[in-house]
């Protein structure tokens, strides 16, 4: 599955995509913001998007709603990992379409445990 | 404008006194009285004029010098929060140095027995191939090989348990670089109102700084002491509240 991180802190980047090569997902590329973001997404053939909320240039939220808008990206499942957690912003992004929501700071179970959670829905909704 | 009242208030004056000579030496004595009172009342209404005038001045000195209410909001929350933020940012910054020295030195301990342990099997294993190694030494060796395995798999899943550990104990510098960017924030502001504070006392007030919409920012980690009250307590609260939404 390839899967893309977008965090303006490398720091970030790094250590959600070595969790992900623990859980087996080993093909992720990486973007600073939105503005990076998009074009891969739009040219790559990603399966998967992880995205942080706070971020110069495009935020998190305004990249979830130009995947959605996008008639090629429509589906694609996005996880924002943040630590934004303000009720209100929570619910936006859910209602942008947001298919799972990490606060930071989070643990490695937590990461899988949504992952999981995210497929598990994808797949029932395709039988 | 302000001359203009001046030169009307003594021309009106200068009339007036021409008018109180003539009366007086006509004898017309109760023209004189009103007019010398016209005189009073002329002076009293000049002086009235210019004390509203300066009052308006003060008032708008005064309500310049407050330079919006943002100095005085900075002044009274944003410093003190920000100094909560800086002091959240220490205690972050020690609780992930705290958790990487910690499993750094639970996971040297390991590392050194199993390079021991191996060491020693490894110039074994020379004597074997050697063919110096008697048949009951090669038993005991035996055994050893297959404790090594055991213990040293075992050792091997704790160290990889602490490396992981070290990786999560990095996430503090997304979230303190975060609070720190929103000091920087705030000592820009703080700098570019002093600035305007400067340039009025010199008397030539900048115009005012684009008033700041804090609405527009995002609220970004939260700090003990300063969550927003609208904000979640941790993952199980964003998840019962994604339930609401059927996640």
């Amino acid at each position: 599955m390839k899967i893309l991180i977008v965090d303006d802190f490398s720091t970030m980047r790094r250590i959600i995509k070595n969790l992900l090569r623990d859980l087996g997902y080993g093909n992720v590329d990486e973007a600073d913001d939105g503005n990076k973001a998009l074009p891969m997404l739009k040219a790559g053939a990603y399966e998967f998007l992880i995205t942080d909320w706070n971020m110069p240039g495009m935020t998190g939220i305004e990249l979830l709603k130009n995947v959605r808008a996008d008639p090629n990206l429509v589906t694609l499942p996005v996880l924002m990992v943040t630590a934004e957690q303000k009720r209100e912003q929570i619910v936006e992004a859910a209602e942008a379409g947001v298919n799972g929501y990490i606060v930071k700071p989070f643990t490695a179970t937590t990461l899988k445990e949504k992952i999981d959670k995210i497929f598990e829905r994808i797949n029932a909704t395709k039988i | 404008m302000e001359q203009n009242e001046a030169v009307d208030y003594q021309v009106a004056r200068l009339n007036l006194a021409r008018d109180l000579v003539s009366a007086l030496e006509q004898d017309r004595h109760d023209d004189a009285d009103i007019i010398l009172l016209n005189m009073a009342g002329l002076r009293e209404s000049y002086l009235f004029q210019e004390l509203g005038k300066l009052t308006r001045e003060l008032h708008e000195a005064l309500k310049n010098f407050m330079l919006d209410d943002r100095i005085a909001s900075m002044a009274v929350e944003d410093i003190p929060d920000a100094r909560v933020r800086l002091e959240r940012v220490i205690d972050m910054t020690d609780q992930s140095a705290t958790r990487t020295l910690n499993a750094v030195e639970a996971a040297l301990p390991l590392c050194a027995s199993l390079i021991e342990v191996s060491g020693v099997l490894a110039m074994e294993w020379n004597r074997f191939i050697k063919k110096e190694m008697k048949p009951e030494e090669f038993k005991e060796f035996g055994k050893r090989v297959g404790g090594y395995f055991s213990s040293g798999n075992n050792d091997i899943v704790s160290v990889e348990t602490h490396l992981k550990d070290i990786l999560m104990a990095q996430d503090f510098q997304d979230l303190t670089g975060q609070i720190i960017k929103k000091v920087i924030k705030l000592v820009d502001e703080v700098e570019k109102n002093l600035v305007n504070l400067i340039k009025l006392a010199g008397g030539k007030r900048a115009p005012t700084a684009a008033e700041k919409s804090k609405e527009d920012e995002l609220a970004g980690p939260q700090v003990p002491g300063l969550e927003s009250s609208t904000a979640v307590k941790g993952q199980d609260e964003v998840d019962a509240l994604l339930a609401s939404f059927g996640f």
